[in-house]
């Protein structure tokens, strides 16, 4: 379970990401996040797992707090949040299995990652995620040579070799036609369920992050505006959120253009 | 009248015509001066009658003493030696250099990263023949003073390169190694490194094509290799053997660049 | 379903050379080369022993190097250096200019495209060192022979470099300008230079650096400059006047650079 308690941002330049923000998800239920550009839901992704240092306020993951570790406890707290990246952020010309062992990078000791000596678990492990995300035939390839998709789905078996106890997810879909994006949005889903993950995924596509998620959360300039069931983010709610839009357009074309698309067998259905 | 509120096209503002000019006519009064300065002590005549010099040392150089081959594989494959492990010893301390000195990698910006910095000024500002000069002053003539000069001197434009290349990788590939909990060697490990190791490759090839080139003449002042046999050749005025010399260099350094150019097509 | 058993190993497969028999054959042939090299070198460990002390005392010359006892023919050098380094750098660009545009492909007729190229080849496969000691066998020695040398060297870089930037420009630029009926000399002033300029300026600033670091080298072989000076202070082991010559040649050369990175912002 994880608990944010009044977290805050400021950075150095004055500007507030984040003030006071509190909320908690339970194991095994998926937050959306949502907001306009710049509301700060980046940074709150990023001062769970410290890569930015929050400025005040507690992240309590199954009773620690994060905000206080250092050094190799910050490590270890690290390792227990799997998280996936905008733009997948693999490591391009390290094959996908290096991809996917990095995952075990907190674990193990750095003259065995040097070596590339992994456990025959830890291998195995890979092997068995490679396999769930579709992906078995390209554990040699290097990572550039797959496609968007394909290295999304590294991203998400990287997150998940960890073991995390907890998924941090930056706008996954960023950059992903909308087929692709439904089919690694149902597997990041699926993945939680199967492991009673809990997740806090941060998006852009609002009708994604209804079909997708269990909770929403809206954050605007750095507080949060929305926290609730995705059916109660009406039209209202979405104006408190971005500003005034003709939300009712949007619905009626993106409805339209989904019944038009054919249905897709989905290797991560049976997660 | 209209015509005076017609608005005149002016190629530049008046201001930025005359700093121009300024600049330009500074720079061409400074090279006047210098020129004059450098050739005050300049006897012309020996200038005038350097046609004469010229054909006639083309003329002794004609035909290369092709016999004198025999006696330039030892020098040549000392040269090559001073080149390749001159370069290896350079890039062996140039990586560690690199790292404190790119401004991501290194551990204290206001304390090591001004000292890696003055350690690459002080190894490039200062060419492999002067410090092969110190080095045969210091150790002795020899293979070992020309390949700690042509180390000396590869420190510094190894790692200005690579500190650049470093300062320039994706930060978000790091940054999510970093989010699994690796630590500071795991993350240059698995994030920095694949990332700058074609840089590595093709700058340490680069390096050793140039060091082939530097080595020939390192024995000009006892460091080993080609140049001793230059110098011999030179003091005797055997000038067709300086121009087998010169022949042997060129096919080294043909050689040398076609290999460098492969590799860095190979490794890219 | 049924549990699945996966492999519990994994090793990383070869990136560049795939061929096994070539990735053993290239591993020990770089390991025999290795051990023949490092035999090549012969080490009169006593002649280093002697030398540690000397080379102590290099090292406390650079620390406290010593202005004022050769200050005359530290000036003296100097002066030289510069000004060569001024005037070549200027007759270089003036030359490498019509040179550099002869040898784009996109400009120049094949005739006039070969003849450019082959003199871009002569200057760059010789070091300048070399150059130096025939051009101060035909000239004489002294500073004037140096400023022909660095002049010579500055061609071929400049020329490659400006060469290969042009054959990069933007292919319609030029050909809107031809579009409106310009003339050869109207495209390459108004399509092909506001796109190299900025380039040209870099590449400018950045020769003048290597043509002053050369200049401090081919004095030894009697072509003038900051040179001669190091040569002679080192004969004598005067290694603290060694060490405040190496200390100017560090400092001008950090100026050259922090000026020249001043000028190329103010330029663009």
């Amino acid at each position: 379970m994880l608990e944010l308690d009044r977290l805050s941002k400021t950075y150095a330049t004055g500007d507030t990401a984040l003030s006071q923000v509190s909320f908690e998800v339970p194991a095994g239920q998926v937050v959306g996040l949502i907001g306009p550009s710049g509301a700060g839901k980046s940074t709150l992704i990023r001062c769970i797992n410290r890569l930015v240092e929050p400025s005040g306020g507690k992240v309590i993951l199954s009773g620690t707090n994060l905000v206080t570790l250092r050094g190799n406890a910050l490590r270890r707290a690290r390792r227990r949040i799997g998280m996936i990246f905008q733009e997948y952020a693999l490591v391009e010309r390290l094959t996908v299995m290096e991809n996917v062992l990095s995952g075990r990078l907190g674990y193990v000791p750095a003259w065995r990652s040097f070596l590339r000596r992994y456990s025959p678990e830890d291998v195995a492990k890979a092997f068995s995620l490679l396999e769930q995300v579709g992906l078995s035939d390209h554990f040699n390839k290097r990572a550039d040579a797959l496609s968007g998709g394909q290295r999304q789905r590294v991203g998400i078996a990287r997150a998940l070799e960890q073991d995390p106890e907890l998924l941090l997810v930056d706008e996954p879909t960023a950059s992903l036609d909308p087929k692709t994006s439904r089919q690694i949005m149902r597997l990041i889903g699926s993945a939680c369920r199967k492991r009673n993950l809990p997740a806090i995924i941060n998006i852009h596509d609002v009708l994604l992050a209804q079909q997708f998620t269990d909770r929403i959360i809206g954050l605007k300039a750095g507080e949060v505006v929305f926290d609730g069931k995705p059916e109660a983010l009406t039209d209202q709610v979405l104006t408190r959120i971005y500003g005034d839009e003709d939300w009712t357009r949007m619905r009626g074309e993106e409805n339209a253009g989904e019944e038009s698309q054919p249905p897709t067998v989905d290797l991560a259905e049976g997660l | 009248m209209t015509s005076t509120s017609a608005p005149v096209w002016h190629y530049r503002t008046p201001k930025q015509t005359l700093l121009r000019w300024l600049g330009w006519f500074s720079l061409v009064a400074l090279t006047v001066f210098s020129w004059q300065l450098m050739n005050e002590n300049t006897i012309w005549a020996f200038v005038s009658d350097a046609p004469e010099q010229a054909a006639d040392i083309g003329d002794r150089m004609f035909p290369p003493a092709w016999g004198y081959t025999g006696q330039l594989w030892q020098p040549l494959w000392d040269t090559i030696n001073i080149a390749t492990l001159g370069t290896l010893l350079g890039v062996l301390f140039a990586v560690p250099v690199a790292f404190l000195a790119a401004s991501n990698t290194t551990p204290s910006t206001r304390f090591v990263r001004p000292l890696a910095l003055l350690v690459i000024v002080a190894s490039r500002s200062i060419n492999s023949l002067i410090w092969a000069l110190l080095l045969v002053a210091i150790i002795g003539p020899g293979l070992l003073a020309g390949i700690i000069a042509i180390g000396l001197r590869s420190i510094g434009f190894v790692a200005k390169l690579l500190y650049e290349a470093i300062e320039e990788i994706d930060t978000s590939q790091v940054e999510a190694v970093r989010a699994t909990g690796a630590s500071g060697a795991q993350v240059i490990d698995y994030a920095i490194v694949p990332q700058i190791l074609p840089a590595f490759w093709g700058i340490s090839v680069f390096r050793w094509d140039i060091n082939i080139r530097e080595s020939t003449i390192l024995g000009l002042v006892g460091a080993g290799g080609l140049g001793i046999q230059l110098n011999a050749s030179l003091a005797t005025l055997a000038w067709n053997q300086v121009a087998m010399i010169f022949v042997v260099i060129l096919f080294t350094v043909v050689v040398s660049e076609w290999v460098s150019a492969k590799v860095r097509q190979a490794v890219i | 379903m049924a549990v699945q058993s996966y492999p519990g190993r994994w090793k990383r497969p070869p990136v560049l050379l795939t061929n096994p028999f070539w990735r053993r054959a290239i591993y020990t042939g770089a390991l025999v080369y290795l051990v023949l090299a490092l035999q090549s070198v012969e080490i009169d460990w006593q002649r280093v022993w002697l030398g540690l002390d000397r080379g102590w005392k290099f090292i406390e010359g650079f620390l406290v190097p010593d202005f004022t006892t050769r200050w005359r023919d530290i000036r003296e050098g100097l002066v030289e250096s510069l000004t060569m380094t001024l005037t070549s750098t200027v007759a270089g660009i003036l030359v490498s200019v019509p040179i550099g545009i002869g040898a784009a492909r996109n400009l120049a007729p094949a005739p006039i495209y070969l003849v450019c190229r082959s003199i871009i080849t002569l200057s760059r496969s010789f070091q300048e060192v070399i150059i130096a000691i025939l051009l101060v066998a035909m000239f004489g020695f002294g500073p004037f022979a140096g400023f022909l040398t660095l002049s010579f060297a500055t061609i071929g870089f400049l020329s490659k470099l400006l060469a290969e930037d042009i054959e990069e420009c933007d292919r319609s630029q030029i050909e809107a300008i031809r579009a409106t009926g310009a003339g050869w000399w109207q495209v390459v002033n108004y399509a092909v230079q506001p796109q190299v300029m900025p380039r040209l300026v870099g590449l400018s600033l950045y020769r003048l650096d290597i043509n002053f670091r050369e200049s401090a080298v081919i004095g030894i072989v009697g072509a003038g400059g900051i040179g001669a000076t190091l040569n002679t202070a080192i004969d004598r082991y005067e290694y603290d006047s060694a060490g405040a010559i190496l200390i100017i040649i560090i400092a001008i050369v950090l100026v050259v650079e922090y000026s020249s990175s001043w000028i190329r912002r103010w330029v663009q």
